[in-house]
């Protein structure tokens, strides 16, 4: 009896051992790092395709930033690296010398950016600004809500704009929302002298941490505006505001004003920056981000898994949950082109990482 | 020396001499050994420390070389045209610790001789020492949160009151107070670093000897009398050396002055009107910096060690002093 029981515990253990073990071969993990802007759809997306697509994938994004993430990327310390400003600089002179070629970067979804503002009285869409005016707020030139500048841009509710002081919020971390909003500014405003980043040097205004600490302190300050990403204004129900574009034309945000302006013709390396898009009813505040790959990978099952997680992210499914978390879905001429260059990595054992 | 003692000595019975030397020469090898070891503990901790200085510095090293002295008196922190300089940082670090410091001391060294004087019975007195020691537990990002949606909006009113009635002393001075700001970093510092106040200044006067308090009361001192011209003297060199780790605790601290200092980049006088640290600073733009960027936040980081080195030469001279005013 006893020495039945002991095979048999053994037998049980063995088999446990060995599924155990098969299925740790199978399970393919990828590991990815970079901006915190598309943490939210990159892991919403790979957490939906490890569920219904393909159980073995195994998709892990630490959000710690476009910088770090393109450190890593350099260092070779993960698969995929993601970002709202393309490489440049310093970090694409290193990545070149390191790799001997360009990294692939791949534009999987794009963002807009909106003025949320606490105005009591004044309801979400009710404020119009004008390029001059809202070039005037981040400047410091214009201080007051009853400036007689903001009163003649918005007649409608010109006797409803409170005697009360601009409080310019911005973010104080490093983001790429940043990036994308001070790269419309320059462009836009010829009074900006601090330029474009993921960082600048700010004015006037306070900073607050993070999107939600932004939010939090225009929701407590009547009076306040700042720049929050459009998913962001949704989530927390924040009043923005209609803004002009480069045609003229005022415009609120909707997800096909976001996809017209970001239809421009893309570059080769798809390092496509649209700090004012030109289109009649396109929204002028818009970004992309991109995937950082390597264009050789040592590990034929990982490129294959990788590639087929990052094609699904392109599709139907895909697409839905960008819409659904209100970020712009990438155009179907540009998505071709994204397929082929995923096409194009190879393989090769000896891959420097 | 064991073969000086067995070729000199002629011991009657040679068997036992030799065990006892055996024995204390066990006893002697596990001394010498605990010794080694808390040497090698000892020195872990310094090679430890020494080497995240190296580290550090050597990677502020190119923000080192291109901006020197400079960067400490330079008052622009600019990512897009690399211009860094940390004033504003070192006086909001200054500024919210001392501060802070103002709030804690009487705050501390009050509820520590409260809790050790006998003002009142040990059942009230055991839940407070408990729940000091659990502020302790609070992580600061919670005290964080706690600050912008509790806090700012509590006291964003009575902020308001004081600037518009004592607007005129610069402290309190500027614009009408909006939500983040030096002041609110350093009340919440304060909140933080009292606990390190109160247990140390309380352990402090439990370990003072009963005959000094005794022999004040027998002399025919008052209670106060006995508390501020015996007690707290006596125990001085306890209360600052708390003082001064506080000081350092609240040199370091980084989420609270993240989330609520407003991270202005600029100096301004008065406390209610957004500042920054240099914690606040380097926790902010860490993850998304450029390479001189980084550099430049290691720079700040060096700045900071020295700086908290510093307070801690100042704080040994200063308990020296008083060590030996007690004797």
């Amino acid at each position: 009896m006893r020495t039945l029981l002991s095979a048999f515990s053994l037998t049980a253990l063995t088999v446990g051992f060995l599924t155990a073990t098969s299925a740790q071969a199978q399970t393919v993990q990828i590991s990815g790092a970079g901006a915190t802007f598309a943490a939210p759809l990159l892991q919403r997306w790979f957490d939906a395709y490890n569920r219904t697509v393909d159980p073995t994938v195994q998709v892990s994004y630490q959000s710690v930033g476009s910088g770090a993430g393109l450190e890593q990327v350099i260092n070779g310390t993960v698969d995929f690296g993601a970002s709202e400003a393309p490489f440049s600089g310093a970090r694409l002179e290193s990545f070149r010398a390191k790799y001997g070629y360009d990294p692939l970067q791949l534009p999987l979804a794009g963002g807009a950016i909106e003025f949320a503002y606490n105005l009591p009285g004044i309801e979400d869409g009710e404020l119009i600004l004008k390029r001059k005016t809202y070039c005037g707020i981040v400047t410091g030139e214009i201080t007051r809500w009853d400036d007689i500048r903001i009163k003649a841009e918005n007649p409608g509710i010109a006797n409803k704009l409170p005697p009360l002081d601009i409080t310019w919020v911005h973010r104080s971390d490093g983001s790429g929302t940043t990036f994308v909003f001070t790269n419309h500014i320059r462009t836009v405003c010829p009074n900006w002298t601090a330029g474009a980043g993921t960082s600048v040097e700010w004015p006037v205004g306070i900073g607050a941490q993070g999107n939600e600490g932004v939010a939090a302190t225009i929701k407590q300050e009547p009076g306040a505006i700042g720049y929050v990403n459009q998913s962001y204004a949704k989530l927390e129900k924040m009043a923005t505001a209609r803004l002009e574009n480069k045609a003229g034309n005022i415009v609120e945000f909707s997800t096909e004003a976001a996809t017209s302006a970001l239809d421009a013709p893309i570059p080769d390396d798809f390092a496509l920056l649209v700090p004012d898009p030109e289109g009649p009813n396109d929204y002028p505040i818009v970004g992309l981000f991109w995937v950082m790959l390597y264009r050789e990978y040592p590990d034929q099952q990982k490129l294959t898994k990788l590639v087929e997680a990052l094609k699904w992210t392109q599709g139907p499914e895909g697409q839905a949950i960008t819409k659904e978390l209100d970020y712009i879905p990438m155009p179907e001429a540009v998505i071709q082109r994204i397929f082929a260059e995923l096409d194009s990595i190879t393989v090769n054992p000896n891959a420097v990482r | 020396m064991t073969s000086a003692a067995t070729g000199y000595g002629s011991p009657p019975n040679p068997d036992i001499d030799v065990d006892i030397e055996k024995k204390a020469s066990l006893s002697r090898a596990v001394d010498v050994g605990f010794v080694r070891l808390t040497l090698a503990l000892a020195g872990f901790a310094g090679i430890i420390l020494i080497w995240v200085i190296l580290q550090t510095t050597e990677a502020a090293l190119p923000a080192i070389q291109q901006f020197g002295l400079g960067f400490l008196v330079t008052t622009r922190w600019n990512p897009v045209e690399n211009i860094y300089g940390v004033l504003p940082q070192i006086y909001g670090s200054l500024v919210t610790s001392l501060v802070a410091l103002i709030f804690a001391i009487p705050l501390g060294i009050g509820t520590a001789i409260f809790l050790t004087e006998g003002f009142a019975p040990k059942w009230v007195t055991a839940p407070i020492g408990f729940a000091v020691e659990l502020i302790v537990a609070i992580p600061s990002v919670v005290l964080g949160l706690w600050g912008i949606f509790v806090l700012i909006p509590a006291v964003r009113p009575i902020f308001r009151a004081i600037n518009q009635t004592l607007g005129w002393i610069p402290f309190l001075g500027g614009p009408a107070p909006r939500g983040p700001s030096l002041l609110i970093v350093a009340v919440v510092l304060g909140i933080m670093i009292s606990p390190i106040i109160i247990s140390i200044t309380r352990s402090t006067f439990e370990s003072l000897p009963r005959s000094l308090k005794e022999g004040a009361l027998a002399l025919g001192a008052t209670r106060w009398e006995t508390l501020l011209t015996v007690m707290i003297p006596a125990g001085l060199s306890g209360i600052v050396s708390s003082i001064m780790l506080a000081l350092g605790r609240a040199l370091g601290e980084t989420m609270v002055a993240a989330m609520l200092s407003g991270n202005a980049n600029r100096i301004n006088i008065s406390l209610m009107q957004p500042g920054s640290t240099i914690t606040g600073l380097i926790a902010s733009q860490f993850g998304e910096a450029g390479r001189l960027q980084v550099s430049a936040l290691m720079y700040a980081g060096v700045v900071l060690m020295v700086l908290t080195l510093l307070v801690n030469i100042v704080a040994e001279i200063i308990i020296r002093k008083f060590q030996n005013l007690e004797q």
